[in-house]
């Protein structure tokens, strides 16, 4: 077969889209951070510079909320910065927990933002600040390199490595992969760390004296685009493990880890009205042994790094590379380059994409609290102190926190005897179970949007549990208070909180509007269909308090709210991905 | 000893002061000590000088042009229309007739949560024959709020309606000259109709005899921050508004106080004031570094505007500084694009509230003073322009330090450079 290779790393970076020749010329992605960093009279880096500093889990944002006073004011945005942490397996210590909280109000907004990824983010750091928080997350013995970028990203794993051997393994995988994967610039201990008598700005003589020694692996235009890897343990599939680029799920049997099945060609987001985007659902291609899956990691990273779209960034996601190419071409340059293919998928079954929350016991004896935390969000409240609650908690815990891919939080590896201590503080704080909250709240995710990201088209975060109190009294009536129904809600087409694989999405479109998706499968196998295009809140409750009146009489045992919206044609189901742009319930 | 010099000597002055006209008094004993020749007699000015002052100068013109033997008539200035603060067709509006100029905007520069509110305001001056440039400030009139007037006619005798003179000696009503009038004691805001000796009561007085003893309201300065060349017949001011706490509450400056409440279709009363003594260099090409921290960085916005209408090529340098660069980092976007554009060469900043130690901006000067000394040597001009009390002081004192150190002077000797500078019309200030 004839590859076609116009538009990938085989061309000349002029060729390509503009991003490419800035890597490339970046002197793997120094730029001119370091001078814009030193810059007073801004609180913003250099605009090219602004795509670099992603590779380091840095992302400038702007206070969107102050845009419109501050224009009119004579000043510049409000600028700050959103800085992420790389945490493979999303497990962290509690002297850790303990570091972050006080750099969260320290040099950030005052909260710390669990992740849709299994990690923390900051926000509202000021560049004057950069430096120190950065330095500040190392002397914590973690790091922001990769976190954002085009690059391999925070690889997750099912949440809680202390669940089960499986998950452990996974756990570790997790961790291989992410330290396997991560650049190799001098230019995150030169700029952030200032370590190593490396002065910032200090010039490099030219890319062919460093290309040798740094990035072997990347080149100097990296991948065309994120690249997201996910490792889940059936029968959970936390991870949402068809949004990624690359997954692994755990394949047990007879008690023992035998291997992983392995997907590829997930990805969310899209653009609204460019048919030539869509959401994927991965594919299984086989089945790889635990001693291969780093192999397996390092040569797909590769391919995607080869072959993928340069010239537009919309096309350069790995889906699309798939798509373009086929599975087979996939499957057949994997086994060119690994030697040989992949054995046969073994097969397996997912219950649900949501947590668990509440204590549960392993094997062990030992307990974990699933902590609901909602939108991720830990700061304090009047009537929930969480920030407050969870550093005491930090204080007397003798085991570790597992952030999970929902955005919440598992305190791990609770002795019995010390289950009541921890009731009691969070009890103290307002924190705990709150018998009112729907399955439907607990089942949801929002991205962060306004006022911090700038890609955002309307509210997520700080509208979401509003439009779910307002809910509630319709699944109050209908008598489904408990019923599990996943709900995400996103900003933007982009799909940072993997609304499409939601058996409810909401993703906006203007301010105040909304595309109401449905049909998605609770065990993230299948993605939702539009069902109403650009919605007002009355709309949205409209539309929903239906259904789910529907619901409630029509259901057929513990049928799925996504099935059963599916089963009575509201949406049709999406079968092959790169229609999702063409149906809609008619 | 100075016997060849012939003197005369005006002091200017505020009579609220315990040394009033102080200056002038030591200056016109100190020449005659010295020997010089008094053509005339000392005058002593209150903050009403304007007639007065007319008629000194005009007897001194009078005196020398008796003495000239040349046939050049009196009033004729050796150098220009600049001397003597006019210009050619002279605009109507003074001070005592001011032009009512409409508000066009009055705009927060200082975002929310400062701990300043700096307004950036638009006036129209079309139709007023003002012809200023960057240097000259705004005169703004202030006048008393309604309900202080009212509440001070209430413990008075007088009719409000009684006919009076006002401060320019025309006929006014009681009421509207008490809009004119200094009601409250500086430091303590006690109304002066009930503590201050020989105003209380009234005390059987007239109207005129009483109002007389009250000093009419001093009219404010603003540097104005807009270049003609630029925004033609508008006058743009960054003004702070003063806001003070008294044991009867806080209050907010007269002026700057109107001035943020202003709403559109208002007009202020404003005058041109001259500022001949802080221009920019005649040579386009020269370089200019402006040290403005505070709402002292507004003339430095009309430098600016009018180089660029001009397509001046002179290098500029900027120094300033302010509380917290978040909220009061006065016109930030204008000079960050002036910086873009090659505009503004340098930028340098001092945040004083911001985390770490207190900066000003006397500390980036001292850092850059290897810089800043090159510009001099190379034939760049110094303005300062803000608070007269502690920058400018320390200002001229860092001045001195870096002319020392980096010119490798002693400090008398570096001294006497600033000084060189300022009579070259090299180092020019406009502080208040």
């Amino acid at each position: 077969m004839d590859i076609e290779r116009s538009a990938d790393r085989s061309r000349p970076v002029a060729e390509l889209h503009p991003n490419e020749r800035l890597k490339d010329e970046s002197r793997q992605l120094r730029g001119t951070i370091a001078q814009g960093l030193a810059d007073p009279v801004t609180g913003a880096i250099r605009d090219p510079d602004t795509q670099l500093s992603k590779f380091f889990g840095i992302y400038q944002q702007d206070d969107r909320d102050l845009r419109d006073a501050r224009r009119r004011a004579r000043l510049e945005p409000r600028y700050q910065f959103m800085v992420r942490v790389r945490m493979p397996g999303g497990v962290c210590s509690t002297a850790q927990w303990l570091a972050l909280d006080a750099l969260a109000r320290d040099t950030a907004d005052g909260s710390l933002r669990l992740t849709t990824r299994q990690t923390f983010q900051f926000h509202g750091v000021r560049k004057r600040d950069l430096k120190r928080h950065v330095k500040a997350i190392a002397a914590a013995g973690l790091d922001t390199l990769g976190a954002c970028g085009d690059v391999n990203r925070n690889v997750i794993s099912a949440a809680n490595p202390l669940r089960s051997p499986a998950h452990a393994a996974a756990n570790e995988l997790a961790q291989r992969i992410g330290a396997h994967l991560l650049p190799r610039t001098g230019a995150y201990r030169e700029i952030f760390l200032e370590e190593d008598g490396v002065r910032p700005g200090d010039p490099v003589a030219g890319p062919d004296a460093t290309g040798g020694e740094e990035e072997p692996f990347y080149g100097r235009t990296y991948l065309p685009r994120k690249f997201k890897i996910a490792i889940a343990v059936p029968p959970q599939n936390d991870v949402d493990v068809y949004a990624h680029d690359l997954g692994y799920v755990a394949i047990v049997e007879r008690g023992h880890l035998a291997g992983y099945d392995v997907t590829v060609g997930g990805g969310m987001g899209m653009t609204h009205g460019a048919t030539a985007t869509f959401p994927r659902v991965a594919d299984v291609v086989g089945f790889c042994r635990p001693e291969e899956a780093l192999s397996v990691a390092e040569h797909t990273v590769a391919i995607q790094r080869d072959f993928g779209h340069r010239k537009d960034r919309a096309h350069a996601r790995f889906k699309y590379t798939i798509e373009d190419r086929g599975l087979d071409w996939f499957r057949a340059e994997l086994a060119r380059r690994m030697g040989r293919p992949l054995d046969p998928a073994r097969g397996f079954r997912f219950e649900s994409t949501g947590d668990e929350n509440g204590w549960r016991e392993d094997s062990a004896g030992l307990w974990h609290y699933t902590l609901f935390v909602e939108n991720g969000r830990v700061r304090d409240r009047p009537d929930q102190r969480l920030m407050s609650a969870l550093r005491a908690v930090a204080r007397v815990h003798g085991g570790s926190f597992a952030l999970t891919t929902n955005q919440n939080l598992i305190i791990a590896g609770v002795a019995a005897g010390e289950r009541g201590a921890i009731d009691a503080l969070l009890h103290e704080h307002g924190v705990g179970e709150r018998p009112g909250r729907s399955g439907l709240r607990l089942n949801s995710i929002a991205c962060v949007a306004l006022p911090t990201c700038g890609l955002a088209m309307a509210e997520s975060e700080r509208y979401l549990p509003t439009l779910l109190d307002r809910l509630e009294p319709l699944l109050a009536a209908a008598s489904l208070t408990q019923a599990p129904i996943t709900i995400r809600m996103s900003g933007c087409p982009n799909g940072c909180s993997r609304p499409y694989l939601a058996e409810i999405a909401l993703v906006g479109k203007a301010p105040g509007r909304y595309n109401l998706y449905l049909g998605a499968s609770a065990r993230g196998d299948r993605m939702s269909a539009l069902y109403r295009e650009n919605l007002d809140e009355a709309a949205i409750l409209q539309h929903l308090g239906s259904l789910l009146q529907r619901y409630a009489s029509e259901r057929i045992g513990d049928e799925r709210f996504g099935d059963f919206t599916v089963r009575i044609g509201a949406v049709p189901a999406v079968e092959r991905s790169r229609d999702f742009q063409h149906l809609r319930a008619t | 000893r100075l016997e060849q010099l012939r003197f005369a000597v005006l002091a200017l002055g505020d009579s609220s002061y315990e040394k009033f006209c102080a200056s002038g008094r030591e200056l016109d004993a100190r020449l005659e000590t010295l020997g010089a020749v008094r053509l005339q007699p000392r005058l002593d000015c209150d903050l009403d000088f304007d007639a007065p002052a007319s008629r000194w100068i005009e007897a001194v013109v009078d005196r020398l042009a008796s003495e000239r033997t040349d046939g050049v008539a009196p009033g004729s200035a050796p150098t220009g229309a600049e001397a003597r603060g006019g210009s050619p067709v002279a605009s109507a509006h003074t001070r005592k007739n001011p032009f009512p100029a409409p508000v066009l905007a009055n705009e927060r520069l200082t975002a929310a949560g400062s701990s300043k509110d700096v307004r950036h305001v638009e006036l129209s001056i079309e139709g007023a024959n003002f012809h200023y440039e960057p240097g000259d400030a705004l005169g703004v009139l202030a006048f008393n709020r309604e309900e202080d007037v009212e509440a001070v006619l209430a413990t008075l005798p007088y009719s409000p309606q009684t006919e009076v003179l006002d401060e320019t000696g025309a006929a006014s009503t009681l009421r509207e000259a008490l809009a004119r009038r200094q009601l409250r004691a500086p430091r303590t805001g006690a109304w002066l109709a009930e503590c201050a000796p020989g105003l209380s009561g009234a005390g059987g007085l007239g109207a005129n005899e009483w109002l007389a003893r009250l000093r009419p309201l001093a009219p404010r300065l603003y540097s104005i921050a807009s270049s003609q060349r630029r925004v033609a017949d508008e006058v743009h001011l960054a003004v702070s508004v003063v806001e003070y706490h008294t044991a009867q509450g806080s209050r907010r400056g007269l002026v700057s106080g109107a001035i943020a409440a202003s709403a559109a279709e208002a007009t202020l009363p404003v005058y041109l004031h001259r500022n001949p003594g802080f221009r920019l260099p005649a040579d386009p090409t020269a370089a200019v570094v402006m040290i403005g921290p505070g709402t002292g960085v507004a003339p430095f916005r009309a430098f600016l505007q009018e180089r660029e209408a001009l397509g001046a090529s002179g290098r500029n340098w900027l120094f300033f500084g302010d509380r917290s660069f978040e909220t009061d980092f006065l016109y930030q976007s204008e000079w960050i694009d002036w910086r873009k554009r090659g505009l503004l060469t340098r930028v340098d900043v001092a945040f004083s509230r911001d985390r770490g130690e207190k900066t000003y901006v006397q500390h980036r000067l001292a850092e850059r003073g290897a810089e800043l000394w090159s510009w001099l040597e190379e034939g760049a001009s110094l303005y300062v322009c803000g608070d007269a009390e502690r920058m400018a002081p320390d200002v001229h004192r860092t001045l001195v330090e870096l002319i020392a150190r980096h010119g490798r002077l002693d400090a008398e000797a570096a001294e006497e450079h600033l000084l060189e500078l300022q009579r070259a019309r090299r180092y020019q200030r406009d502080v208040y």
